[in-house]
């Protein structure tokens, strides 16, 4: 009996001891698509962070494929079982969650102060009075290429359209190598890293997006127009079977050397820096035909946010506060090159290939992407529209100025300006 | 009075046993059906919440100039889906189920295995294997389509292939099913009644049509109604292989896309439960139609049919 009694005694001690050390650590899980980063946030960000917080343990949790990321979150948070942190996309996709009161408010975050207002733009309500997510990073369109190939080539940087066009010409007659590597299986490839890539060139930035949401200026008419006739001229150059070709298709056509150009931006840095072995070197959009200015997309993409139901709120708090520090600023940077700080933290950027696309912000006008801030909220949505007929004008199976129109009219269905 | 005596006490032991499936069933299907028509009658409130409208949902779906292309597109494509499986999938099931009941085929358990196997693989796993397999950079179908002289194209990319392509593709999955069922139905009919036919000199030609295939027509009947509600429901392999985009441009798109992009939402696209809960009430209202035909039209004479027998 005694015996039994001091083995329960013992039991127990144990049962509660292991209780106590539950309570002393906090788990944050943080929904994310960046799958890609995986790595770098288990191996460097979360330690650094624990150097300072090691009773916070983080787990790093992005879903396997980032096309799924918004549908599986929203079906997370509304069944109660999403991650502390949620990543957080721009605009509308954010400011909905925080309308729904799944994110939490941010406003009396201690650190906010090192983001400027353009910088958090993409994560606040339309009045300005609530900002909801810490702004991570911004990504900048471009086009890389393969060095060597150009070297063997005797190509050289392309500043306007139609030396591009007349480069991948050269490219395409000396027949050794695809012109440009991409597809268009996947849609978004056309829009995000066609369209909206060369777009703000033709539709200037910021003049033509912001006008299209007051109204003034259409999808189907001038710079916007000229933009998908724009994209149509790369049809010839587009790689064999280009029509199912996805998205890791044409990143492994670069890679490995095959092509000679590759339409896209800055967040491929990482992955390209592991995976090519040759020589590689950027250029901006193209300026047509006696164009001065020069425009880049340069598009808050990243954020973090607290999910508003998560118990541990005063833990994630603390995370979200080392986020904002010069700390983070600096490890995300350069351990990501390619995704930019949109805090006001001076960095240094290691990686030459990122500090080239940085270095474009000084020479040219920044813009983001067209349909993101309001013009996506409606039915059809104006984003979706843009990745179908992108798609479709590369393939041929629409005119340029059918797709506009297609777009304009998918938009004038339920978007009233200044409404 | 007299007739009291003759009643039989309430029959609580059909309660007992009906109760778990019932149960069951109620929970698990019926309820979440009623309640998903229940939602197609509702729209999001300028107020927030959800608020009771009717068939407007409906009429919207049927009639608005956005939102009735893209359910006819659906509608068309599915029919295009299930037509491939009705007239492909299922005649070629019947003839390796008649090859493989029949004396002269050998190893039958081996070819049996073999064109059952891909049954069981995952949607996920076909979709990627044959993306692989059509792919233009590296698939191998270019150099299998040479021999036969036939130029490889981006089956799968282009507007007027990637359906019949995504249909073959599950076909060449799906096989395995009528081919079994009707396996089953040929092996089940008795040895005397084929033999009396040979004795009376039948044909093996007059012995299919004449015999077998009459006493397995309860099983094509089953098969072609599995195959409606299945391809009907069909979105998986689209989903694996096209995205819920139905790419490209909606050449791909079946119901089960239109329905899971409306619901759930797709990247900028935020989700619309109740719009979702009117593509699936649709949906609901084509495959009912197709079961009662099928009950009625089909199920009913072949009754009739035996009893006359």
């Amino acid at each position: 009996m005694k015996k039994m009694a001091a083995l329960l005694i013992v039991l127990s001690l144990v049962l509660s001891l292991s209780v106590v050390i539950a309570q002393d650590k906090v788990t944050l899980t943080i929904e994310s698509w960046r799958n890609d980063d995986l790595v770098i946030w288990e191996d460097v960000i979360i330690p650094a962070f624990n150097a300072q917080y090691p009773d916070i343990e983080v787990l790093f949790s992005p879903v396997g494929d980032p096309a799924q990321y918004n549908a599986q979150l929203a079906a997370r948070l509304e069944a109660g079982t999403a991650g502390d942190l949620i990543t957080c996309r721009p605009f509308d996709l954010s400011l909905q969650q925080f309308n729904d009161g799944y994110l939490a408010s941010l406003n009396d975050l201690p650190g906010m102060e090192n983001f400027g207002d353009v910088a958090k733009s993409a994560w606040v309500t339309d009045d300005g009075s609530d900002v909801f997510c810490v702004p991570m990073a911004s990504v900048i369109h471009g086009f890389f290429y393969n060095a060597d190939i150009f070297a063997e080539l005797g190509l050289e940087e392309p500043a306007t359209e139609a030396e591009f066009l007349a480069l991948l010409q050269a490219v395409k007659d000396d027949g050794n190598y695809e012109p440009l590597a991409m597809g268009t299986n996947d849609q978004w490839e056309a829009a995000t890293m066609g369209y909206q890539n060369i777009g703000p060139n033709y539709w200037h930035g910021e003049e033509g997006r912001l006008g299209l949401i007051d109204g003034t200026v259409k999808y189907n008419e001038d710079g916007f127009l000229q933009a998908f006739e724009a994209l149509a001229r790369w049809t010839p150059y587009m790689p064999t079977g280009y029509q199912a070709l996805t998205y890791p298709d044409s990143q492994n056509l670069f890679t490995l050397g095959l092509a000679a150009v590759y339409p896209t931006g800055s967040w491929e840095i990482g992955v390209f820096n592991s995976q090519a072995d040759f020589a590689m070197g950027i250029f901006p959009p193209p300026l047509p035909e006696g164009a001065m200015d020069c425009y880049i997309s340069d598009h808050t993409d990243i954020a973090m946010g607290l999910n508003a139901a998560s118990p541990n709120q005063e833990a994630a708090r603390t995370f979200l506060e080392w986020m904002t520090s010069q700390e983070f600023a600096e490890l995300y940077t350069n351990q990501l090159p390619g995704f930019f700080t949109l805090s006001n933290h001076e960095i240094a950027v290691e990686d030459p290939i990122a500090a080239e696309f940085l270095s474009w912000r000084g020479e040219c006008n920044s813009t983001i992407r067209s349909a993101y801030q309001i013009l996506s909220r409606g039915e059809p949505n104006n984003e979706l529209d843009l990745w179908r007929l992108s798609a479709a004008v590369l393939n041929g199976d629409k005119t340029p100025q059918e797709a506009a129109d297609e777009v304009q009219a998918g938009l004038d269905a339920w978007y009233v300006p200044g409404g | 009075m007299p007739m009291n005596k003759c009643r039989k006490s309430f029959p609580t032991h059909i309660v007992v046993f009906l109760a778990p499936a019932v149960i069951i069933y109620t929970l698990f299907m019926v309820y979440p059906l009623v309640d998903s028509l229940r939602l197609s009658l509702y729209a999001p409130a300028a107020a927030g919440g959800e608020a009771f409208v009717g068939f407007q949902n409906y009429e919207k779906l049927l009639t608005h100039e956005l939102w009735a292309p893209r359910l006819q597109g659906a509608l068309k494509n599915n029919f295009i889906f299930f037509l491939f499986h009705m007239f492909l999938q299922n005649p070629i099931g019947l003839l390796l189920a008649t090859l493989l009941s029949s004396q002269i085929v050998r190893g039958k358990a081996i070819f049996r295995t073999l064109i059952f196997t891909p049954t069981i693989l995952s949607f996920v796993l076909v979709g990627f294997i044959w993306r692989l397999i059509l792919s233009p950079l590296w698939g191998i179908s270019g150099d299998f389509l040479a021999i036969f002289g036939i130029e490889n194209q981006p089956w799968l990319g282009l507007e007027n292939t990637a359906l019949p392509t995504l249909s073959l593709i599950s076909v060449w999955q799906f096989i395995g099913i009528p081919m079994m069922l009707f396996l089953a139905a040929l092996i089940a009919i008795p040895d005397e009644l084929l033999e009396a036919a040979r004795v009376d000199g039948a044909t093996a030609w007059g012995l299919f049509w004449k015999i077998k295939f009459p006493l397995i027509l309860p099983t094509v009947g089953i098969v072609s109604v599995l195959t409606f509600v299945g391809n009907f429901n069909a979105f998986d392999l689209v989903y694996a292989a096209q995205s819920e985009l139905g790419q490209p441009n909606y050449s791909t798109d079946l119901l089960g896309t239109f329905f899971y992009r409306t619901f759930f939402g797709v990247q900028l696209q935020p989700g619309n439960p109740t719009m979702g809960a009117t593509i699936a009430g649709v949906m609901f209202v084509i495959i009912l139609t197709g079961v009662l035909i099928y009950m009625f039209g089909w199920q009913r004479r072949l009754l009739k049919l035996e009893i006359e027998l």
